[in-house]
């Protein structure tokens, strides 16, 4: 006998407010602990909801296509007896506009205040929707239920009811041994669900989240590139229409300003002879049974094995510290028909050319697919941005906050260089780095890019 | 090895050592001639004479100093509580000579004395004879305290508390003295001051118990047991010193601990304990220490409010499960 309410999931740090794109089950339905529920949408992935309670999906309030702000009531799931009222009636503040928008939860409505004005339709949620009193849950998908119990409980050693694990999103409570076990297996406590008491992240919290499987790369068809259309001039219809901000567009916009505004960025460009590399690399694919490196592999190698040596630039700023890092989570811009978005290769130092290769291919295809796993979007320490493919000379990418800088890289082209014999023709490679001058100088930035292009430039030593 | 109850363990304990060793007395109330008001030493009167089971009168103060002047000039007396309740009319005695003269003679005085006697709630026995009297005597530097739990503990701490050259208290139970178990006959045989029992191994959590706690904390791992969870206890024995590397290899084990103690909690051995696991293994516990305590409150005589006031079964059980995040807090 336990209610149990369905919220908007917190499923990224930046998650303010997610759209519910559709419903896997309709009301009346029987759902069962584990069920998908809904899929949701947010600044960067499709995410599943799974539900955390068994019963009736008594109540949908947000309806698909609607979006709702992280921590509201979006559904409710209990026994047929049950009397969902209250709870729906609570969830007043969490989600009016969609409770409005739902001839089902009249009653609900009869038993708020008055006073509280009907909302406006349509537009954005998320912007106009209070927060729920106690403010959004803190991060974890499995916290967006509360399974409320209708009866007092039984024992006094009884859980007390679990309150939010972060309330203010700052602190993440965990047991020492969950710390101590996260910052060895490398799991970002901030996306783990907390099972203890007021949602205290405990051992086996961390432990399953580590042994989550760092998926299989499911070889799916590469994608096409998209080809060259010809492009008819129009010449009636309006003349410009707006186009809504898609959610990932729309966190890109709000993103970026935040870090170029604050984030003092400085620039330096170098190039890199790459014929050597490029031979290894046309050696390295000419081998049976391996995966195809990329130059944007070697780069990720290098990179990651030179920020060992140089950790002053893989580090961030923290207010009043400069936070070094001493392994190498490797952001890797993935460009995507309608924005951006960073995936996250963990513990690059640690890994070979090939796996590389393959860990790189899976974090893009699966990327363009949005089936990304919302951990395996944050926590990089250092990104690379690469445009190499549209045949860019050069270019400076935007740090990713809190990361201390970014490298961007262009083409591998083919220049006329000056050698001991004369002028001949080789491989050349730009890249730019943006550094944050609160963590670090230009010095430091020269220098790194100086050991990158040494490394580039010997290429064997990538192998060893 | 033989089977005999607690209180014959101790007896034996008092015998052997009083025959090996000429300097061991007996002293206390009712002692001789009735044999101890719990027979613990029965018998003892017509094997060693008067002068070495001495009776006294109802004066714990007074016999507890001629003890302590006897240990100071060389004897080994062992003074019996009726009760450990009547020692706090000998604390003086007990805290400011005791404990404290062999610091303040620069070393020129021991004082090698037992001062024994049952402790710790009985049933129905109400507020003054229902207290867990260790408390008063494990703050006090140069005091050893001794709980032993078990017939084999109770023979082989006592015999090492004798033959400790330092002032040793020494608490048996009403509860336990006709508890079973096997007992070494071997008159060789000590069980050291200081060194922990591993009473049943386990993987889930710790549970730090003594004396009946510890019986009571073994029928609640029992049970849990059905439920999947490994109960390991750890019984300290002596509390002072206490053996905290037993405890805390444990934990480092278990990740979880929960402390069970009879008395109240406020300040107790849970306090103690629980800090020393913080202090020692903070990074490797899973979820805080759980203490388990006594009622801040006297022991009342019904039996209903002792059960209240008393760690049962059923809250060791409860709190073990909480610990183990296995209460329903998913």
């Amino acid at each position: 006998m336990a209610v149990t309410k369905v919220v908007m999931p917190k499923l990224s740090e930046q998650m303010e407010a997610g759209k519910v794109i559709k419903w896997l089950k309709k009301e009346g339905d029987r759902v069962q602990s584990g069920d998908i529920l809904a899929e949701v949408e947010t600044d960067k992935a499709d995410v599943e909801m799974e539900a955390f309670g068994s019963g009736v999906l008594r109540k949908i309030l947000v309806s698909a296509g609607d979006k709702a702000p992280v921590g509201a009531l979006i559904g409710v799931i209990a026994e047929e007896g049950d009397d969902i009222n209250a709870v729906v009636a609570q969830a007043g503040g969490g989600a009016p506009s969609a409770a409005a928008s739902s001839a089902g939860a009249k009653p609900a409505m009869a038993d708020r205040p008055a006073a509280v004005p009907p909302q406006p339709k349509s537009e954005d949620h998320a912007e106009r929707t209070p927060s729920p009193s106690k403010g959004p849950e803190s991060p974890g998908i499995r916290r967006a239920q509360e399974t409320v119990a209708q009866q007092p409980a039984v024992t006094e050693m009884a859980p007390r009811p679990q309150a939010p694990a972060a309330a203010d999103g700052g602190r993440v409570k965990a047991s020492p041994l969950a710390r101590k076990i996260a910052a060895q297996s490398g799991v970002d406590l901030k996306l783990v669900h907390g099972s203890g008491p007021g949602g205290r992240i405990v051992r086996r919290d961390v432990e399953a989240a580590a042994a989550a499987p760092a998926a299989a790369a499911a070889p799916s068809a590469a994608a096409p590139s998209p080809a060259l259309r010809p492009v008819t001039p129009t010449v009636t219809g309006p003349e410009y229409e707006d186009v809504a901000l898609s959610t990932m567009r729309a966190a890109i916009a709000k993103r970026m300003p935040l870090s170029k505004a604050p984030v003092p960025h400085f620039y330096v460009t170098s190039e890199v002879a790459m014929d050597r590399a490029w031979e290894l690399r046309e050696e390295l694919n000419g081998l049976e049974g391996q995966p195809k490196i990329s130059v944007n592999d070697l780069v990720i190698r290098t990179c990651a094995l030179t920020l060992l040596h140089h950790p002053g630039v893989n580090a961030s700023f923290q207010g009043e510290s400069i936070r070094v890092f001493h392994r190498v989570h490797m952001g890797i811009a993935v460009a995507l028909e309608e924005g951006l978005i960073t995936p996250v290769l963990r513990d690059a130092h640690a890994k070979t050319l090939a796996q590389i290769a393959v860990e790189a291919r899976d974090l893009a295809e699966r990327a363009r697919q949005r089936k990304l796993r919302t951990q395996e979007l944050s926590g990089a320490t250092f990104s690379i941005s690469n445009l190499g493919m549209f045949d860019v000379r050069d270019f400076s990418a935007i740090i990713n906050p809190p990361e201390g800088a970014i490298l961007a890289v262009g083409s591998v082209r083919k220049v006329p260089v000056v050698t001991d014999e004369g002028l001949g023709v080789g491989r050349r490679m730009a890249m730019t780095i943006s550094c944050d001058h609160r963590v670090m100088d230009g010095a430091m930035g020269a220098r790194f890019l100086q050991d990158v292009k040494r490394l580039l430039e010997e290429p064997l030593r990538l192998l060893v | 090895m033989a089977v005999m109850t607690y209180r014959e363990a101790l007896n034996l304990a008092l015998r052997e050592e009083m025959r090996r060793d000429p300097d061991v007395f007996v002293i206390g109330e009712e002692v001789g001639l009735y044999e101890g008001a719990y027979k613990v030493t029965q018998g003892l009167l017509k094997e060693f004479g008067p002068k070495r089971i001495v009776d006294t009168p109802i004066a714990e103060s007074g016999f507890t100093g001629v003890g302590i002047g006897a240990a100071m000039v060389g004897l080994r007396p062992v003074v019996e509580m009726m009760t450990f309740n009547f020692a706090l009319l000998a604390l003086d005695q007990i805290v400011n000579s005791a404990a404290k003269l062999n610091y303040m003679s620069g070393g020129q005085y021991n004082v090698p004395i037992v001062i024994r006697g049952p402790g710790g709630p009985a049933h129905q026995l109400a507020a003054q004879h229902s207290q867990s009297m260790e408390v008063y005597f494990y703050h006090v530097p140069g005091l050893k305290v001794v709980r032993p739990s078990t017939p084999m503990d109770a023979k082989g701490l006592l015999k090492s508390a004798i033959r400790d050259d330092n002032p040793v208290i020494f608490i048996e139970s009403e509860t336990l003295y006709n508890v079973k178990g096997e007992v070494s006959e071997d008159p060789d045989f000590l069980v050291p001051l200081g060194q922990a029992a591993v009473r049943r191994e386990g993987t889930d959590v710790t549970v730090i118990a003594y004396m009946g706690m510890m019986y009571r904390a073994m029928e609640a791992a029992e049970e849990l047991a059905k439920d999947g969870i490994s109960v390991e206890i750890v019984d300290p024995r002596t509390l002072q010193p206490l053996d905290t590397e037993t405890i805390i290899r444990s934990v480092r084990k278990t990740h979880r601990a929960v402390v069970v103690e009879a008395g109240a909690g406020f300040a107790g051995m849970g306090s103690e304990i629980a800090t020393e696991i913080t202090e020692e293994a903070f990074d490797d516990l899973d979820a805080p220490v759980a203490r388990v305590t006594g009622a801040q409150a006297p022991m009342p005589y019904a039996r209903s409010l002792e059960r209240l006031k008393t760690p049962t079964k059923e809250k060791i059980a409860d709190a073990i499960r909480q610990v183990c995040y296995a209460n329903g807090s998913r």
